[in-house]
This record gives structure tokens, C-alpha cells and sequence, in this order.
């Protein structure tokens, strides 16, 4: 066995250190990008040269941003408002449901290959998250910021969880290319892509079990969450009605 | 998960994937013109710096490549990641002020305007899905209409664009006025709308540094090689991991399965490689909704949605990324083996 070298390690201790002491991201991510640089003695220009160079080529990372003009334009004009009141002439709408509804359809359009029917930018924040806020706040009335907090996570937890599983069934989808490809390098013949998107299927049904249980149970969490931060309220009016009474 | 990229020889096309960079590149120039317009902002001076540094490089990336050489462009863009985190990371960049119509007014434009509220919104995806189908191949005087290795990015633009105009039909709103009102969105994203690229930076250093290899030594030394058993769950666990660090199951999954399904699955307990390599896949997929790393999926969403803790989409996936986790590992040990 060859001698272990950990020192490559040391950037993911400053990254581990550095988000559970909730530094600002940026920063340790670059403080972990110098730190494995140096402790295994790359040449501080060779490591400047990494940064940007990775950097310039990851950016359509950023693409996100065409995304955001049409997104406020419509915000301005009420498109959050909408979206709320027109879920309010649906009957039986509710944030669980909701949310259901949108996990099945994108994980089954994911499974079929259309991955960019949908993301986080182009219809969680604009219509998702705005329609299950609405269900909610049409049934308890204001939401307090925890509880809207709550649903909008969900919201975007469903649409990550739903194409994640979704899209490996998608036999021309990149992971399944790649899963082949290696297969392929190291000298493993005789499988298909299809062979891996079939084995896909049982983890995808899996995931949609697994959620819809859980979102099953969140109208009743976010039914405890308002019930509490009521209680908290009205403990508060109490206090400071007794505070006034003693003065 | 992120595509692959695969670097096709540059055709020249409309969309091209420079194009669409300098696009982003003036959208973000314009942001920080309004930041310096905006006297009420509390940090205009640095929050404009940050977001122009950022902005150059998208405007000046390609030009700088062409005329000063990859060397020297790569060293002053890694000197603006620098000043961008240290930029951040002192607290320099906030939010400035915004002209927000009030709930009223809000309210009352959208009964004004309708369900037509939502056309555009719901045409960016259906345009995109479209437009990857139909205009891939189309040429225009010899020219591709996109980009041949990013036809999805060059599609998702076209239907920002015509997303863009049709919102301008029915509410009034020009495009400027639109790119005006973004930077309320783009400011209180703020460093998280760039993380991901200063991830992948940090992937590409460990990639330099063979942290992969290290984290595979790491990784083997708690392989016993007649336990069936531990060996999947070293392997799922171990994918799950490794793509915690990287962010993404694409990196975790060569070093992973060559260094321990290969050889000790596959190779020593004759396992069936499609169901390994697929499940091996999906527990990476589930250390990538556990991880802060994965920032496009798991912080940007949080930022977008103006969450008050920017884990929280994270905590909220946890329990179901664990409960498949679980399921994997079960499901790969009752279908790989065999005899």
C-alpha cells in the first residue's frame, strides 16, 4: 500500500470550519482553495491561475441571472398576488398538494428527458413557492416568517428532489452517458444505457414514496408552527400588558 | 446536475456561448450603474466594485483570452475572485434601496392584468424545451442559431427574451425597467449568486491537488474485502461523502467506483455493474441535496426565495436524502449479487 498523503485533505476541514462557524461563504471557499494549494506546494501562481481559470469557465453557472429581469417585471405587477388568489378559486388547494402534484409532474417530465422544464429560477420562485404560500395563507390567514420560510424550502427541496431522481431514467441524460462511458474505459462490456435507466427505477420510485409521505404530514406541521408562533404572541401581548399594569 | 461539457470545435453561431456571456456581462454592468445611481445605498461604492468585478469578468473573459493570452487572463481574473471573496467576506456588499409599489398597488395591477400574468413566466420553460427541439440544427447564412455544445443555455436566453417582451405586452413594463427592478433580486441573492462559480473553482484546485485520490486512500481503509455487505455501504456512503465535499456526484462517481466498486464489487464479488452503477449514482445525488457545496441547488434556491437561514433547504432535505440513502443501500445489496 502506498503511504497515505492526507495534506490534499486540509481545504475540506477549512470549508467544514469555516460553514459551521458561518464565515461568509465566499471567503472560505477561497481561504479552502489557498490552503490545498499550499499545503500541497503548488506554486502561488500556478494556484492564482487555477482560480481564474476555473472561475472563466464556470460561468454559465451565472445564467440564472437572464432569468431575474423577467421575474421581477412580473413581481412588480402582482404576479405573487396573482398566484396566491388564483389558487384560492381552486377548491381543496393546499400547500401539501400542491406540492405534490408538482413533485409527480416533474420527476415523471424529468424521467422523459425534459430537465429544463422547470427549475429554481423559472417557476419556484415565481409560481411555485407564491401558489403554495397562497394555499396556506388562504386557509390560517398571514403566515409568520418562520412558517413561510418552511413552505418556500419545501418548495424548492420538492422541485431539486424531484428532478434529481427523475432524470437518471433519461437514458441520454449526461450521468447516464458518463455511468456508460466509464463502464465502457474500464474494460466492463455488455451494458446498455438502457440497462442503467432501468436501474434507475426503483431509487426514482423510492424518492417519490419517500417525499410524498413526508409532504403528507406538512399541512399539519405547518398547523403546529402557526399554533406555536401564536402561543409565543400571545405570551408576548401578556407580558408586556402585565409590564404595563405594573408601571 | 451540471452537464458535461463537452468541447466541441467552435462553430460560429448567433447564440454563441460568448454572446451570451457578454449579455450577462451587460446585464450585471447595468446593475451596477443603478448601484451607483442609488444615493440611499448604505455600501454603494463597494457593492458596485464587487458586482463590477464580477461583471468584467464576463464582459472582458473572452476578449482578454484572445488578445493577452490564457496565462495572463487566467492571473488578473484570479486576482477579482480574490477581491470579490475578501470584498464579501468583510461585509462590504448589502442591499440599497428600492422603489417597491406598495401590496395595494400590487394587488390591484394583478386583477387589472389577469392570469396574463403568467404566460410569460410559464413560455421561459416551454420556449426552452421548444427551442432546444426545433432550432438545433437550424442555420441561419451559413451560421448555427446556437451554440452547438450549450444549445440549452442558448435556448434558455432566446426564452428570456421573448419572455421579456411578451411581459413588456401585457404589463407595460419595459426591458429596462425590468433589468432595473432585477437588481432587488440580484442584491439580496448577493455573494450567493456567485458561489457556485467560486465552487467550481475550489473543485478545480482539488482536482490539481489529487484530493480525489486522497479521499479514495482515506476511503479504503475501511474496506474489508470478503464483507459484501460493508463493501456497499462503504461504496454508497462513501459516494454520498465525496459528493458532499465536491458538490457534485459527476466528480465522486469515477474515483468512487474505480477505487472500490470495481475492484472489490465488481471485479472480486462478481456484482452486476448496470444496477451498481446506477444506484451508486443516486447515492451520490443524495450527499448533493445534503451539502452546502451544491450551492445552484441547495443555496442559490434559498437566496432566490429570500430565506432567513440559508441552510434551510438543506435541513429540509436531509431526512428524505437519508431515508434513500438507506433504501440504496438495501436495494444494491439485493440486486447486484448474483449467485
Amino acid at each position: 500500500m502506498s503511504e497515505l498523503n492526507f495534506l490534499p485533505l486540509s481545504g475540506i476541514l477549512v470549508v467544514i470550519l469555516g460553514f459551521a462557524l458561518r464565515f461568509n461563504p465566499l471567503l472560505v471557499v477561497t481561504c479552502a482553495g489557498i490552503v490545498t494549494g499550499w499545503a500541497v506546494d503548488l506554486n502561488y501562481l500556478t494556484l492564482l491561475e487555477t482560480f481564474g481559470e476555473k472561475f472563466l469557465n464556470s460561468r454559465q453557472l451565472a445564467s440564472f441571472l437572464l432569468l431575474l429581469p423577467v421575474i421581477a417585471i412580473l413581481e412588480r405587477y402582482g404576479l405573487q398576488q396573482h398566484a396566491k388568489n388564483w389558487i384560492a378559486s381552486i377548491k381543496g388547494a393546499t400547500t401539501a398538494r400542491i406540492l405534490s402534484v408538482y413533485f409527480v409532474v416533474r420527476e415523471c417530465s424529468a424521467a422523459l428527458g425534459l430537465i429544463n422544464l422547470a427549475g429554481q429560477a423559472q417557476t419556484v420562485r415565481p409560481l411555485l413557492a407564491p401558489m403554495a404560500l397562497g394555499a396556506a395563507s388562504n386557509i390560517h390567514g398571514d403566515l409568520p416568517k418562520p412558517v413561510q420560510d418552511m413552505i418556500n424550502a419545501h418548495a424548492a427541496a420538492c422541485d431539486n428532489i424531484a428532478v434529481f431522481f427523475g432524470e437518471d431514467i433519461f437514458i441520454a441524460f449526461g450521468a447516464v452517458l458518463l455511468m456508460d462511458a466509464f463502464l465502457r474505459e474500464n474494460g466492463i462490456a455488455g451494458i446498455e444505457p438502457l440497462h442503467i435507466g432501468l436501474w434507475a427505477i426503483p431509487t426514482a420510485i423510492a424518492a417519490l414514496l419517500v417525499h410524498l409521505f413526508r409532504l403528507a404530514r406538512l399541512e399539519a406541521k405547518i398547523r403546529e408552527q402557526i399554533a406555536r408562533h401564536a402561543e409565543q404572541q400571545d405570551s408576548n401581548t401578556d407580558s408586556s400588558v402585565t409590564r404595563e399594569e405594573l408601571a | 446536475m451540471s452537464a458535461i461539457t463537452t468541447s466541441a470545435a467552435a462553430q460560429p453561431a448567433l447564440l454563441s456561448i460568448g454572446n451570451i456571456y457578454l449579455l450577462i456581462g451587460f446585464v450585471v454592468l447595468f446593475l451596477v450603474i443603478k448601484t451607483l445611481q442609488d444615493t440611499h445605498h448604505p455600501k454603494r461604492l463597494t457593492t458596485a466594485l464587487f458586482w463590477g468585478l464580477f461583471g468584467c469578468v464576463f464582459l472582458f473573459g473572452d476578449l482578454s483570452v484572445s488578445y493577452l493570452g490564457e496565462s495572463l487572463t487566467y492571473r488578473w481574473v484570479g486576482v477579482c475572485v480574490i477581491a470579490i471573496a475578501l470584498l464579501a467576506g468583510m461585509g462590504k456588499v448589502s442591499m440599497g434601496s428600492y422603489d417597491v409599489p406598495s401590496d395595494e398597488v400590487q394587488t390591484e395591477s394583478a386583477r387589472r392584468i389577469g392570469n396574463k400574468l403568467f404566460i410569460p413566466a410559464v413560455l421561459i420553460p416551454i420556449v426552452t424545451v421548444v427551442c432546444t427541439i426545433l432550432l438545433k440544427d437550424i442555420q441561419l447564412g451559413g451560421m448555427f442559431v446556437f451554440d452547438q455544445s450549450h444549445v440549452t443555455l442558448a435556448a434558455l436566453t432566446l426564452a428570456c427574451t421573448i419572455a421579456l417582451l411578451v411581459s413588456w405586452k401585457f404589463t407595460g413594463g419595459s426591458p429596462f425597467q425590468a433589468l432595473g427592478e432585477s437588481r432587488r433580486l440580484v442584491d439580496s441573492m448577493g455573494w450567493a449568486a456567485i458561489l457556485p462559480q467560486m465552487l467550481a473553482m475550489l473543485g478545480g484546485v482539488f482536482i490539481v491537488s489529487n484530493t480525489g485520490t486522497a479521499i479514495q486512500d482515506l476511503v479504503t481503509l475501511f474496506v474489508s474485502p470478503d464483507n459484501r455487505f460493508m463493501l456497499v455501504v462503504i461504496y454508497c456512503v462513501g459516494m454520498a461523502l465525496f459528493t458532499m465535499v465536491m458538490g457534485n456526484a459527476f466528480a465522486a462517481f469515477p474515483v468512487m467506483t474505480a477505487g472500490i466498486a470495481v475492484p472489490f464489487l465488481i471485479q472480486g464479488h462478481g456484482a452486476s455493474p448496470a444496477p451498481l452503477v446506477a444506484i451508486g449514482m443516486y447515492s451520490g445525488y443524495c450527499g448533493t441535496l445534503m451539502t452546502p457545496m451544491a450551492a445552484n441547488f441547495n443555496i442559490v434556491p434559498a437566496a432566490l426565495l429570500d430565506l432567513k437561514d440559508k441552510y434551510q433547504v438543506i435541513r429540509v432535505q436531509i431526512p428524505t436524502a437519508l431515508s434513500l440513502l438507506f433504501i440504496n443501500i438495501l436495494l444494491m445489496y439485493g440486486v447486484i449479487f448474483n449467485d
